[in-house]
């Protein structure tokens, strides 16, 4: 099983570029369409409402499958690695909408008001009053959407590209050894997951001390 | 855009959608109910019990949460059976896989659940003269349930999400159908067109359903 360590690193190298790609697509996306959403009009809102929970409500795997079958039938021929992070980056852009939504939302308005007061634009506003205050609500319940960003780019193997999940059945492929190949796959997702979920309780921890200062 | 739709092919085969449509929602009320039995006794067992068996438990639900279903549907269905020697088949492995993925799940609702229920009533049921267990079945347990009663909505809304993962194992649901439609008829726009307001539809229903059993049953804070 030594052997295969090699070649499960580069499927772990492809499952973090996945990963990594996804959550800062839909982190910079979800933060400009959920800033919108809490700030901007109604018109403009219900739209990213219906994106936002219609990302959400179907299955990641239905996602990956309609974009990277679909878009070829329309006319764009994106790579198989490209499809997938196209789906999981909308996926992952619900729920981060839904995350900030909840985040500035929480803030008080009279904030909003007297930053106003005080005569700074709205990025301004944005930048020294609002999301100081918000990243404390934001930061732990991101952290587990970047959990399962990671854990949703395991779906990328169905589509061909060799990541992790691949990289392991490929070498099972070979072995006929499943149960020691998947539980080490196990282990390496785990060993990922398990330090963000570790970094999110702390961070909770820590806010929750500041909050009630 | 050269693509001409045809919706006819389709729903000549729309059968296999809805007898999977059927079968996805049975397997996410099979997973439920033996989740639910599963984060009950581990529940119980985490609130009242010793520290061993605190860790093995959130080993347990560490292990499940933060490896991805996929991984955990191919354990169950081919690293099992590899190793136990026995075979079984898709559907049974699926709803297998997905019972343990709600039951660490649920194992944190009920917990939530447990800790609502109110010191002062379990105590007073101690002191009426009840033993623990009948003290945990008509005390604690009602209370328990009805609290988490919204997060088992849903849960079972996110299990029937999860239920196109059986696609992958051929399991006969859903996606599965959506996924023989498409590679035997080429209609790959119809059929998703098709099967992403499904999903919408249907788990907008259920949701409304379940919320109008929660006005019924459900309380926020046990008095």
């Amino acid at each position: 099983m030594i052997y295969a360590l090699p070649f499960l690193g580069e499927g772990f190298l492809v499952t973090l570029a996945v990963s990594g790609l996804v959550v800062a697509g839909s982190l910079g996306l979800g933060l400009v369409l959920g800033t919108a959403l809490a700030f901007g009009p109604r018109w403009l809102g219900l739209p990213i409402r219906a994106f936002a929970d219609t990302a959400r409500a179907i299955p990641l795997i239905v996602l990956i499958f309609t974009v990277y079958y679909g878009l070829p039938a329309l006319g764009a021929n994106l790579p198989p690695f490209w499809a997938a992070v196209a789906a999981l980056t909308l996926f992952k852009t619900g729920h981060v909408i839904e995350i900030v939504r909840g985040a500035v939302g929480s803030i008080a308005p009279g904030q909003m008001e007297a930053a106003k007061a005080i005569g700074l634009t709205f990025v301004a506003r944005l930048r020294y009053v609002i999301f100081p205050q918000a990243v404390r609500r934001f930061l732990p319940p991101w952290i587990n959407s970047v959990t399962d960003s990671v854990k949703g780019s395991a779906l990328v193997s169905l589509v061909g590209v060799v990541d992790l999940m691949l990289a392991i059945q490929q070498v099972i492929g070979r072995t006929y050894q499943p149960m020691p190949l998947y539980l080490l796959g196990a282990a390496i997702y785990i060993a990922v997951n398990a330090t963000l979920s570790v970094a999110s309780r702390r961070l909770e921890a820590r806010f929750a001390r500041v909050v009630a200062a | 855009m050269e693509y001409h739709f045809n919706f006819t092919i389709v729903w000549r085969h729309s059968w296999r959608l809805w007898s999977g449509l059927a079968l996805s929602l049975q397997i996410a009320l099979a997973s439920l109910g033996i989740g639910m039995v599963i984060g009950l006794v581990l529940a119980v067992a985490y609130t009242d019990g010793r520290r061993i068996a605190r860790a093995a438990i959130a080993g347990y639900v560490e292990f499940i949460r933060n490896t991805p279903l996929l991984l955990l549907v191919y354990l169950v269905f081919y690293g099992i059976p590899s190793i136990g020697g026995f075979a079984y088949d898709a559907t049974t492995s699926f709803i297998a896989t997905l019972a343990v993925y709600a039951g660490a799940q649920l194992v944190e609702v009920f917990r939530a659940g447990f800790d609502a229920v109110p010191p002062g009533v379990v105590d007073a049921g101690l002191a009426i003269g009840l033993t623990p267990v009948r003290n945990l079945l008509h005390v604690r347990l009602p209370t328990a349930l009805r609290v988490s009663l919204p997060a088992l909505s849903n849960a079972y809304v996110s299990l029937f999400k999860d239920t196109a993962l059986g696609s992958v194992i051929a399991v006969p649901e859903l996606t599965h159908g959506a996924q023989w439609i498409n590679f035997n008829t080429f209609r790959i726009l119809e059929i998703y067109a098709l099967l992403t307001p499904i999903y919408l539809v249907t788990g907008w229903i259920i949701l409304a359903a379940l919320r109008l059993l929660e006005r019924r049953f459900a309380i926020a804070r046990p008095a």
